[in-house]
């Protein structure tokens, strides 16, 4: 693993305070889990009940989270993540979050033409041929090999339906 | 001699046209796999296995483990011409294999790495073919709470032998063995931590959660590093191939010594990573040269290419002789095997023989067409690399997504793969290792079957648990393992003080 700290001198994220955050959701996790096990049983009832061995779990994780808050408490701090790179996995992840939201309106293949297009004119330098290339060829094939190939029916959306399928 | 004739059966199934075509289709789409980022061994499989619901489980199989293979290869190649390690048992092969490339010599770096990595999961494979029916024998005996001890030893050895926070590989468990309980309780019949939602009645589909951890998560790490891989040129011809084959018997103790190291590990769960870092330690100390390591020297990578590769192979054994799978991949084709309607465990040595011996013979196929065709494709693989991320990436992703849909047609499960995505980029980060949870929703409900079947039987009494031999030993070599860091730290400590003088070395 990369240690985000030889590249001190650059502003970032603290990695202390994510360390506290993951580990405070863990223990949420965990309280929540316990919560739901003990509502339904976790004992014993001629037989182990159905809760007793996501509570035992829940009972472990709970205490690996409070451990590995009081390490992240007691390490020295460093750079989480550069907000200079904060920003290029933002530009990856705000198009990926939307092309998800996308397949449940468009259907999976105008949406993964759309991503594409969004992708390479933002993040790439090709020439306008070469976009286009790819933002047809991509969910052709994708089409193709899916839909035809292995009959597997992937999710579909007004286009589709224009085009009779 | 019986087991033998099985394998000379197996060999018949192995190499049928059709087989011999999966193998071939496979090792390529696995070096592919090895080489872009985002796809390593794991999610490469993921993806693929909903494709292969349909298809006969011998072939599925085939398939499916050549792209292991030539996931393996593939990581060789961005380690020593990118310094970007496909896989964490690669970050050992970049430490010799880029400085090599850097002075002109990536071919043969390439040659002794490929060639590395096929006596490493040779001998992986000839320890399974002769081992694994042993081991399978020895099972058959296994009642539930023998097979609890068997997890229970799993999941110890992989806090015990761990390299990353103690606390954080037991949380990472305890999240594989929560998202395991989600949905239908198969004994009782209650629904488990749903919290009313009708979407987590069906609980969380493993291949999904491999997808994102592994696939959407490393492109977002990759993406740190900006939009460029910056790598060395490979030439590989036949002169360059004949010359290293040449020269490696100088090697042979070096060869013999890693295999070995990474049987052994492997066979251990999550051993294949700290199997490359022994293997280039141990040829390290006993280098007439210890000064050249780092600095590009041939033995610096085929020490940890065959120990990772002896352990990635032997991976395979406890999951096929006990239904345990040793790595990721492995617990991903495990999960295949039960789509497949096998049931994974000794059983399949005898009920499902042609399916084993044939898995069994396809890996030695399977591992020499690797070679082959490795050696004649590292240019066009190199070359992927060079096509732009922002065109590979988007690609990437909606292969990911496609392939977390095709699992059970739930466009809900598109947007589990995004939440995994991010949980793995920042799992990641923080060293929380990724392994463990994938193995624990694996096993997760099996292990809690065997847990509570064994209560049954006894009663509820835990005595069961050391009530022979058998479990017995297998509980207290799974503690001995959980306990293993503050056991060693404890005798290291007893050792310095009979030997006051010297000074001990700061130790991590």
């Amino acid at each position: 693993m990369a240690d985000a700290s030889d590249t001190a001198p650059e502003a970032g994220l603290s990695r202390r305070i994510v360390e506290i955050i993951v580990a405070l959701i863990l223990m949420a996790l965990s309280a929540m889990v316990l919560w739901d096990s003990y509502e339904r049983g976790a004992g014993w009832d001629g037989g182990p009940q159905n809760g007793f061995f996501p509570a035992r779990v829940g009972w472990i994780l709970l205490i690996a989270a409070i451990a590995a808050f009081v390490s992240a408490i007691r390490r020295e701090d460093s750079v989480f993540v550069t907000y200079g790179q904060l920003r290029l996995v933002g530009s990856v992840f705000a198009p990926l979050f939307l092309y998800v939201l996308a397949i449940e309106f468009l259907g999976i293949y105008a949406a993964s033409a759309l991503f594409m297009a969004v992708f390479m004119v933002m993040l790439g330098e090709f020439r306008w041929w070469q976009t286009l290339l790819a933002v047809i060829a991509v969910p052709v094939v994708c089409f193709w090999v899916f839909e035809i190939q292995f009959r597997l029916s992937l999710p579909k959306g007004p286009v589709e339906a224009m085009l009779g399928f | 001699m019986d087991d033998l004739n099985q394998l000379l059966l197996g060999f018949q199934v192995a190499l049928s046209w059709t087989n011999v075509m999966f193998m071939v289709v496979g090792v390529l789409l696995g070096i592919v796999v090895g080489v872009l980022p985002g796809l390593g061994g794991p999610n490469g499989v993921a993806i693929l296995l909903p494709l292969t619901f349909g298809m006969d489980p011998t072939s599925a199989i085939i398939l499916l483990s050549s792209i292991y293979w030539g996931a393996l290869f593939g990581g060789a190649i961005t380690s020593i011409l990118f310094n970007i390690p496909g896989e964490a048992w690669s970050v050992a092969t970049t430490f010799d294999g880029y400085p090599m490339a850097q002075q002109g010599r990536a071919g043969e770096a390439l040659t002794a790495a490929f060639t590395a990595s096929f006596i490493g999961a040779l001998s992986g494979v000839v320890l399974i073919t002769f081992v694994a029916p042993l081991v399978a024998k020895l099972a058959l005996r296994f009642g539930p709470a023998e097979f609890f001890g068997v997890f229970f030893l799993t999941f110890c050895s992989f806090i015990g032998m761990g390299k990353e926070n103690k606390a954080k590989i037991v949380a990472s468990l305890a999240i594989g063995f929560l998202l395991a309980a989600v949905g239908l309780d198969t004994i009782s019949g209650d629904l488990r931590l749903t919290f009313g939602s009708s979407e987590l009645i069906k609980g969380f589909d493993f291949l999904v959660v491999v997808i994102g951890l592994f696939g959407v998560s490393e492109i977002l790490l990759t993406i740190e590093e900006g939009l460029h891989f910056k790598g060395k040129k490979a030439a590989i011809d036949l002169k360059v191939v004949l010359r290293t084959w040449a020269s490696l018997p100088r090697y042979w103790a070096t060869l013999i010594r890693s295999s070995i190291v990474g049987m052994w590990m492997g066979v251990t769960p999550g051993g294949a990573i700290a199997a490359s870092f022994m293997g280039y330690g141990l040829a390290k100390r006993f280098s007439r040269n210890p000064e050249n390591f780092g600095r590009g020297e041939m033995e610096g990578v085929l020490a940890p290419e065959t120990a990772a590769h002896a352990a990635g192979t032997s991976a395979l054994l406890p999951m096929l002789a006990l239904g345990i799978p040793g790595s990721a991949t492995a617990a991903v084709l495990l999960g295949g095997l039960m789509i497949w309607g096998l049931q994974p465990g000794p059983l399949l040595f005898i009920e499902n023989k042609e399916f084993v011996w044939g898995l069994i013979a396809s890996m030695y196929l399977g591992n020499i067409a690797g070679l082959l065709i490795v050696l004649a494709t590292v240019p066009v693989f190199a070359a992927i690399m060079r096509i732009p991320f922002a065109l590979v990436a988007p690609i990437i992703l909606i292969v990911c997504a496609i392939g977390a849909y095709t699992v059970e047609s739930s466009r809900f499960d598109i947007w589990l793969m995004l939440i995994f995505g991010v949980i793995g980029y920042v799992f990641k980060k923080l060293d929380y290792p990724l392994a463990p949870l994938v193995l624990a929703i694996v096993l997760g409900d099996r292990a809690e079957d065997a847990f509570r079947q064994a209560l049954l039987g006894s009663g509820g009494n835990l005595s069961v648990f050391f009530s022979n031999g058998l479990v017995s030993t297998l509980m207290v070599m799974g503690l001995l393992l959980l306990f293993w860091g503050p056991l060693s730290a404890g005798r290291r400590l007893v050792m310095r003080k009979v030997t006051p003088t010297r000074s001990a070395p700061a130790s991590s």
